[in-house]
């Protein structure tokens, strides 16, 4: 689809560097090692020791007694003595710390919880072994809904955690009451997100090997972090982080599960360290189900208050996050209530706000963030509240956002946040044209007298992405991540290295970032190779996640470049004998501009190397600059709408066509930016219709296979049309504003209002995530009764 | 997830093999054929046989054949052979709709007829068609062969009359009339995924009235069965929707729903409803 | 029971000689014993299709089979695909066309896909996205990996 603006100017750089690369859909440097299996994934390399972790089969015990079979090598708490939990900490909303052992100490407090290491010679025979632990607990209750964790009567999940409240965060306007009071009309909903899990299709997995003479270990692991993970890894185990060298190879798919610190990972350093050997351990898709992150498992009850011109003039919400046994490092647990309490007025005008939000344990798998946090179940949530007022005011859906979205920038939200300049509505009515709605209308009128039931849903969101310290210093977190540093280095063959501190896992920062890099130092992709996930060989930084990598490491990488360009000119104006402002970069030459005088840049940077003393001191030896970049963030934004067909018979939900209008800002790499866009929708579909992690009562877990917790095939992803607009960021020195996130924030929202559009000839209504088949034939069952 | 240890005996023969089974079926051992069901189960060590004995390389048994009244189909025939009518005759035609829609494209490549059969899973496309079709299954021990009819054959959820010395060495579905018209449903979450509620049918219209009918149900019960309460709706009827519907209400009345913790009672009778009339409209 | 048994895997028209436990699948004979790590785990229950091989021509799930049971049959794996620098045109299209992020599931693509075209160079349109729907991909929401497969079956036909 095209663009629907001009293509920005080139607004960085000196006169003559072009926009060569940026904004062009260059195929990956990734890809050619991947499409021929060469990839280096974790679970590639072998070890003189595999393990396998014996999980807790009960969801809440006391752990009294562990039995080893004879000459087994296990390891129990027992013997990691010394070793600390790990505890993440928030200094805000009253969190309440607890830690979680490596290894369960005398209490179990989720199904899946590690136990026990066994230690074999391989996977298999680990697994073997470790059906021979025997394991004493005296089961006690457990409680696995998070309202029911609430109750009075519910068994306490940490003895630190009174009432099972682990956080509680408040926020109520000054001006709330009265604007409550004076509502035309109030919408009330109950939103329910079911459990998920990202389910990459390469789970978690690390290989820690000893290296005798120097005492190090290095870690290769499955994971997003991979400088916070040594830093974590260090703090608990209590040794120097030059001891620890970690890698974060060609990982498979995080979403955000890995970027939150497995415990397993620490334990096999651990046993490195003990054993002086190569350790390994490859999570199974079993274990990834019930003991690898999950997420999103919230009730929200929300309120809207709107004048008699259908303007939502005040929200009220209470948000309960179910966020299972223990806290995530190094968000914590509070990510989901927080995210969701300070973004849920979401892309409306609204300054009257009171919301509670609550993180609640329970004895279920540990919440981490995933894909989107908690803007998916917000958004949901709130786009649901705008289409019931649409009904309740018989005004259009579109209408009522039109009335509602924001439109003036900056804008301040009522939490605090600034929402820089964006096409909230330009991108509504962009999508609302591109489907053709009136099209939509006769054709479900059609379908409806012929007994099927199509629905179109909408849904307007923006996305917070790209930021930076200053925002996660906002939520209190102990540990606070944001920037990031580049370090860009051309050597004396003219080749260039970006080394960085963000860890792409399929978002093609191989790519993007050569492409920026391109641009400002006139040389093409190919002779630039970006090197990430090595703390060896990688200036500190935190990782990809949260939709950040290619405004903020893309940030630093522009000035490091830039740096790197004025060293550059400066040489060819010596070598030239011109002005620099007078040179060029482009297609690896340097050029006087107008005349035919040419120099290689990589004569350029070898110059720079052997022949320093001739610069008289203008550079420093050698070509290597770095950049750091903290920005405050930007907002990107998208209007996804839905087109479903609900089989009122057997409750299935078809989606017959996806359509997204969305602005990302500068876009550097289009055909990049619209896989993610592709992949996060498909996500969000999953989320819609079939994704759903499911504990019993009892906190036993029954979704443990792919047989039965269900991400969507081939065939329920429709095609996805994609229609784009490019407001350049001034919050991003590359323009660009995050996108990874946007697919799945937006879609679920759609698709369910998809549903509701469709059911509403029968008067019934679903606020759930997943409107599953079985759902909706109930509802639509009890109607069928009542009438 | 590594199947425990397992000792492996490859026969060349079906006597070879019988034998084996003999020995070995009492200290839990078990048939390897396409192994598409047992694996997975395997690898989740649900099942943890001592013994497997493999009948992948048996000479004679991956043969289809029909003598013009009965279709026979082996040991080791894969899902994938039905992929294109194996007969001229609507039971061809029958049988590569069906095969179109147990699990994916490499599953069908390994996975066997006989297998599905004889892991009997409530799901299992090829069980709802024996059971419609009443099949004969030849059972092969030390002590002989034996035949089963279909509708003797299943016993519950994953459970057959077959001992645990007895292999499945051939199904038998017999031919049918020329005329015969049949229909396909079945209801999944996803492409692919198991059948939450299936429908078989088959019949002929004489004189402008439905005769012989066969509504077979799957994946709704504990095995796959024909509903004669359905049957009888339409036999002596004339073919149409009004009577399509009473048939397919009557399924979903007679059925003794499967309940799970996602699925119960009300909704597994709104998908038998559902299929069976489906199935039905496909007929025609 | 550590009974271990002397096969041969011959994996993209090489032999390797190896010694498995009859327990040891398909995928990690290849993986492990023969260093062929292309083929990737996703699942082990045969469901996600990420260790998707060629056996004997047919498109196979490794995890679903014992290693013994390939003793002697012809196995391709993704390793396989490309002669010398040369990509298949499949491999060719899935970058063309942006047909894969993290590539964790592109190998058992790769080779689903090249296996049903082999076998099926006529399949249809909607017989193909049945087919595609066999795998499992978090990342791309399958949209390039359709245009990919389909672009790669027209230059397959010619």
């Amino acid at each position: 689809m095209g663009r629907t603006t001009a293509p920005p100017k080139s607004e960085h750089g000196t006169r003559g560097s072009g926009m060569a690369w940026v904004g062009r859909a260059v195929r990956r440097l990734e890809d050619p090692a991947l499409v021929r299996g060469q990839g280096h994934f974790t679970a590639n390399a072998p070890a003189a020791y595999w393990v396998r972790f014996v999980r807790s089969p009960v969801a809440a015990g006391q752990l009294s007694k562990i039995g080893a079979p004879a000459g087994a090598m296990v390891f129990t708490a027992d013997d990691l003595k010394g070793v600390k939990k790990i505890t993440p900490m928030l200094h805000k909303f009253s969190y309440r710390p607890i830690g979680q052992p490596l290894l369960a100490e005398s209490v179990v407090r989720f199904v899946g919880e590690p136990v026990a290491v066994v230690v074999a010679t391989s996977a298999a025979e680990a697994e073997d072994l470790s059906e021979q632990v025997e394991l004493s607990i005296d089961e006690t209750r457990a409680i696995s809904d998070a309202r029911m964790a609430l109750e009075a009567s519910a068994p306490s999940v940490h003895v630190e955690v009174p009432g099972n409240v682990i956080l509680e965060g408040k926020v109520k306007t000054p001006g709330f009451d009265e604007t409550w009071a004076d509502a035309d009309k109030i919408i009330k909903l109950e939103a329910r997100s079911r459990r998920q899990n990202a389910t990459p299709m390469e789970p978690r997995g690390g290989h820690a090997s000893y290296e005798a003479s120097s005492g190090r270990v290095t870690l290769t692991c499955s994971t997003q972090m991979p400088h916070l993970t040594r830093t974590a890894i260090c703090d608990v185990l209590g040794f120097p982080e030059s001891d620890l060298r970690v890698i974060a190879p060609d990982v498979g798919g995080g979403f955000g599960q890995k970027m939150s610190l497995a415990g397993e990972y620490v334990v096999l350093v651990w046993l490195a360290r003990k054993l002086k050997a190569s350790v390994a351990w490859t999570e199974d898709r079993r274990e990834n189900l019930i003991a690898a992150f999950h997420s999103r498992d919230q009730y929200i009850t929300l309120e809207g208050a709107f004048d008699r011109n259908a303007r939502l003039t005040a929200l009220k919400a209470d948000i309960i996050a179910n966020v299972g046994a223990y806290s995530c490092f190094p968000t914590t647990c509070g990510v989901e209530p927080l995210m969701a309490m300070a973004e849920l007025p979401g892309p409306y005008d609204v300054q009257q706000y009171q919301c509670l939000a609550r993180g609640v344990v329970t004895n279920t798998c540990t919440m981490a963030p995933y894909r989107g946090v908690s803007r998916p179940v917000i958004t949901f949530t709130i786009e649901r509240l705008m289409d019931k007022a649409a009904r309740a005011f018989r005004i259009d859906p579109i209408d009522i956002r039109r009335r509602n979205l924001v439109d003036q920038f900056p804008y301040k939200s009522v939490t605090g946040l600034e929402y820089d300049e964006a096409t909230y509505k330009e991108a509504m009515e962009m999508a609302v044209k591109a489907i053709d709605v009136p099209s939509f209308r006769k054709r479900q009128k059609d379908a409806r007298a012929a007994g099927r039931h199509l629905g179109i849903g909408f849904s307007t969101f923006c996305e917070r992405t790209g930021y930076g310290s200053p925002a996660f210093a906002a939520r209190g977190m102990e540990i606070t991540p944001g920037w990031e540093t580049v370090i860009v280095t051309v050597d004396p063959s003219g080749f260039v290295e970006a080394r960085i501190g963000s860890s792409p896992h399929g978002q093609g920062l191989r790519t993007t970032l050569a492409q920026i890099i391109a641009d400002e130092l006139g040389l093409a992709p190919e002779m630039i190779r970006v090197v990430h996930g090595d703390t060896d060989r990688t200036p500190y930084g935190w990782g990809t996640f949260a939709a950040r990598s290619l405004v903020i490491s893309g940030g630093a990488t522009l000035i490091a470049a830039r740096k790197v360009r004025v060293t550059l000119l400066k040489i060819a104006s010596h070598l030239l004998e011109a002005a620099p402002d007078d040179i060029l970069l482009a297609d690896g030459m340097a050029k006087v501009a107008g005349t035919d005088r040419t120099i290689p840049i990589a004569m350029l940077a070898r110059e720079a190397y052997m022949q320093t003393h001739r610069f008289k001191g203008e550079i420093e030896p050698g070509l290597s600059e770095t950049g750091h970049y903290d920005p405050p963030g930007t907002f990107s934004n998208a209007c996804h709408v839905a087109i479903v067909e609900v089989d009122v018979e057997t409750g299935h939900v078809r989606v017959e066509k996806f359509l997204v209008a969305e602005d990302a800002g500068r876009i550097i790499n289009p055909m990049i930016a619209d896989g993610q866009v592709h992949g996060g929708i498909a996500q969000g579909i999953g989320n819609a219709l079939l994704e759903e992690i499911i504990y019993d009562d009892n906190g036993s877990i029954l979704t443990a296979s792919l047989a039965d917790y269900l991400p969507p095939t081939a065939h329920e992803i429709p095609e996805i049309e994609l229609h784009h607009i490019e407001t350049p960021s001034q919050n991003s020195i590359t323009r660009a504003k995050g996108l990874g996130e946007g697919g799945t924030i937006g879609a679920p929202a759609a698709v369910i209002n998809a549903i509701n559009d469709a059911l509403s000839p029968f008067g019934v209504e679903i606020d759930e995530l997943p409107a599953t088949p079985q759902r909706i034939r109930a509802l639509l069952r009890a109607k069928e009764k009542a009438v | 997830m590594k199947p425990a240890p397992f000792v492996r005996h490859v026969p060349k023969t079906l006597d070879e093999a019988v034998k084996i089974l003999a020995e070995v079926a009492p200290k839990d051992g078990r048939i390897l054929a396409g192994g598409q069901s047992l694996v997975p189960i395997m690898a989740f060590r649900l099942a943890k046989p001592a013994h497997l004995v493999d009948i992948n390389e048996i000479a004679g048994l991956d043969t289809v054949s029909n003598d013009g009244k009965t279709l026979t189909i082996g040991a080791r025939v894969r899902h994938a052979a039905f992929h294109k009518p194996v007969v001229d005759n609507p039971l061809g035609q029958l049988l590569t709709v069906v095969a179109r829609h147990i699990a994916h494209y490499p599953i069908r490549m390994r996975g066997t007829f006989c297998g599905s059969l004889a892991h009997a899973d409530p799901a299992s496309e090829w069980c709802l068609v024996a059971a419609t079709l009443d099949a004969t299954l030849v059972a092969k021990s030390t002590r002989g062969a034996r035949e089963i009819a279909a509708k003797d054959f299943f016993a519950g959820i994953m459970s057959t009359t077959l001992a645990e010395d007895e292999l499945l060495v051939e199904a038998r579905l017999p031919l049918v009339a020329k005329d015969t018209k049949f229909g396909f449903n079945e209801f999944t979450r996803r492409a692919g995924d198991f059948a939450m509620a299936a429908s078989l049918v088959t019949y002929r219209v004489q004189g402008g009235r439905i005769a012989d009918a066969r509504i077979g149900v799957g994946g709704a019960e504990a095995s796959p069965r024909r509903i004669p309460e359905a049957e009888a709706c339409l036999n002596g009827n004339a073919s149409g929707k009004a009577v399509f519907v009473t048939a397919a209400e009557s399924a979903a009345k007679a059925i003794d729903p499967l309940e799970d913790h996602q699925t119960d009672a009300h909704y597994r009778r709104d998908l038998v409803r559902a299929v069976v009339r489906r199935a039905l409209e496909q007929s025609v | 029971m550590n009974n271990k048994t002397n096969i041969t895997l011959t994996i993209n028209g090489r032999d390797h000689a190896i010694a498995v436990e009859p327990r040891r699948t398909l995928a990690d004979a290849i993986r492990e014993d023969c260093g062929q790590t292309g083929t990737h785990i996703g699942c082990e229950h045969g469901i996600c299709g990420a260790c998707t091989v060629i056996v004997d021509g047919e498109p196979v799930r490794s995890c679903l089979m014992f290693a013994v049971q390939a003793d002697r049959k012809k196995i391709r794996t993704v390793e396989g695909l490309a002669d010398g620098e040369k990509l298949h045109p499949m491999q060719q299209a899935f970058m063309d066309h942006h047909g894969l992020q993290c590539g964790f599931c592109t190998p058992g693509f790769l080779m689903l896909a090249v296996g049903v075209l082999e076998r099926e160079p006529d399949i249809s349109d909607g017989d193909l996205l049945d087919v595609l729907s066999s795998n499992l991909c978090r990342c791309t929401g399958y949209q390039n990996i359709i245009k990919a497969v389909r672009a790669a079956a027209k230059e397959m036909r010619k």
